[in-house]
This record gives structure tokens, C-alpha cells and sequence, in this order.
């Protein structure tokens, strides 16, 4: 029994997902524009790293599908595509709470069961 | 008494997921709450507006089980697989393949039901038929590798920066 077949989802997708945020520095870069777009020359600011260091893991970010690139043809401003991120944590708490959820509701189950059990014998 | 163990979830060798919870009553009832479809319907699945309303359990080594669910708007799910091994009321195995299975082949389940003082251990074991299924699986992110990510991602989602309720649909 596995949970996430309540929702399909792509494994590719999200095998691109969490390879992308298994990098502190990749991380970084999606919190930060998470707060709103912003350029390469900004995106590699706080990070004691090279513009083509930060080039690369923008790359691996939008191969991911986690930002994605704005109009401005100059400044080409990236930001944040919360879909695939979604999908990523919706598949966690879905496989966490399903079957935490499920053995919540078994102990319910349980509870009566018990009980009438018990009835049934004094009953007698 | 609620809540008598917490669910444990570990990879195991090469191609296992291995569940263990404990519960607060006699392994014959575990077991009956377990393989009776009248008990299935009321805990395996059924939640916000999931239901469980095919449930066929034929109950015997060979026997087959088929379990559909169905969910807001006509969505469903749907599970089959053949009982192994049935041993009441400590052991049952069986084959598991869902009808849009998101791992390639069918995965082979054991759950071992053990009492002692009145409660009982349920381990189970699941064995999909290769790495590649099981760690796809595991990737679907129980435990591991990831978690860290998932805490950052967490944040990153408490934040309210990120929505995730836009609806494009991917090809």
C-alpha cells in the first residue's frame, strides 16, 4: 500500500526535484527568490562563488523545472516555479500521513473491538 | 490508550521497506481488522473523501484480493494481488500491484503480527522486485537521504511565498 497513487506523479520530474535541492547553495538560491526574481549578478551575491559556479546551479534548477526565467531580455531574472516543490512535499506528508493515518484510525478500530469483544463476554 | 508505538518506517538490504507499529489489542483482532473487508473499509484509506467501496478478499493461499478506492470527483485507485501465505493470526503474505503503479513490478508483502502482554507488533515487510522500484519508492520521501532537503523545503513552503495550487497541466 502506498499512498501517493491517490496522485500521479511524474518520478522523473521528481527525481530532477530532489537532486536539485540536495545542494545547500541551490537551496539558498530558491529561499532567496522565494522572496521575489532577481538576476544572476544578484542571485550570486551572498555566495563567495563565481558567476559560472552560480550559472551552473541555475542550470540544474531549471532542468528541474524549480525556476524559471523572466521576460527581461538584459537582466533575465529568475524566479521561483512552485509546482514542482509543491508536488515534492505534497508526496511526503501524503506518505508520512497515510499511513500514520491509517494506524490512527486502526486504533480507533481496535478500541471498539475490544470493547465489544468485552460486552459479548460478560454477557455470556 | 492511543498511539502505543509509533510507526517505524527503515529501508532494509537492497529492495525492503520494513513498517513496525505497535497496537493496543490481541493479534487475533489485529489480524481480523487486517483481512476482513467490513473492518478494511473503515481504516485502510478511507480519509477526507476517500472511500473504500470495492473490498474483495478471498481469504486462502491462491485467493486473490482486489480493493478499489474512490475520492472526490469519480477519482479511484486500485490494488490486486494474491494471498502467499496465510497463517491467522500471525502472518499473512501477499503480492500488491497497483492499477497506475508509479514503481515498475509488483511488490511481494509480509506482515508478521506478534503479541506480547496483550499488545501486538505488526511488522511488515515490503519487497519490490528490484533497487531501481524499491529506492523509487523510497524516493518518495519517507525517510533518508532527502529529509534534509525536506526540511528546507518545508520552510521554504511555511514561507507562503510558494503556491502550489497552480493548476497548468504537465504533458
Amino acid at each position: 500500500m502506498q499512498p501517493t497513487g491517490y496522485r500521479r506523479t511524474s518520478l522523473d520530474r521528481l527525481d530532477s526535484t530532489f537532486a536539485a535541492l540536495a545542494d545547500p547553495t541551490r537551496r539558498a538560491i530558491l529561499a532567496r527568490l522565494a522572496a521575489g526574481e532577481a538576476s544572476v549578478t544578484e542571485l550570486a551575491a551572498p555566495f563567495d562563488m563565481s558567476q559560472p559556479a552560480i550559472s551552473k546551479h541555475l542550470k540544474v534548477l531549471e532542468r528541474a523545472g524549480l525556476i524559471s526565467r523572466g521576460r527581461d531580455a538584459q537582466r533575465r531574472p529568475r524566479r521561483l516555479e512552485g509546482r514542482p516543490l509543491a508536488e515534492a512535499t505534497g508526496w511526503l506528508e501524503n506518505y508520512r500521513r497515510f499511513w500514520e493515518g491509517n494506524f490512527e484510525r486502526l486504533d480507533a478500530l481496535l478500541d471498539e473491538l475490544k470493547a465489544e469483544k468485552k460486552r459479548g463476554r460478560s454477557k455470556r | 490508550m492511543k498511539n502505543t508505538g509509533n510507526l517505524k518506517v527503515t529501508a532494509s538490504g537492497d529492495r525492503e521497506i520494513v513498517m513496525t507499529r505497535v497496537f493496543d489489542a490481541p493479534r487475533n483482532l489485529v489480524f481480523d481488522a487486517y483481512t476482513k473487508p467490513e473492518l478494511l473499509k473503515r481504516w485502510l484509506g478511507v480519509f477526507g473523501r476517500w472511500s473504500l467501496p470495492i473490498c474483495e478478499v478471498d481469504l486462502r493461499v491462491g485467493g486473490t484480493y482486489r480493493w478499489v478506492w474512490r475520492g472526490a470527483d469519480g477519482a479511484e485507485m486500485g490494488v490486486r494481488g494474491v494471498y502467499r501465505e496465510v497463517v491467522p493470526p500471525e502472518r499473512l503474505v501477499n503480492t500488491e500491484k497497483f492499477d497506475e503503479a508509479w514503481y515498475p513490478g509488483e511488490s511481494l508483502n509480509t506482515a508478521v503480527f506478534v503479541e506480547q502482554g496483550g499488545k501486538t507488533t505488526l511488522t511488515v515487510t515490503t519487497r519490490y522486485e528490484s533497487r531501481e522500484a524499491r529506492d523509487a519508492v523510497l524516493k518518495s520521501p519517507m525517510e533518508g537521504g532527502v529529509a534534509q532537503s525536506y526540511d528546507k523545503l518545508a520552510e521554504l513552503l511555511a514561507s507562503g511565498e510558494i503556491r502550489g495550487t497552480e493548476r497548468r497541466e504537465r504533458p
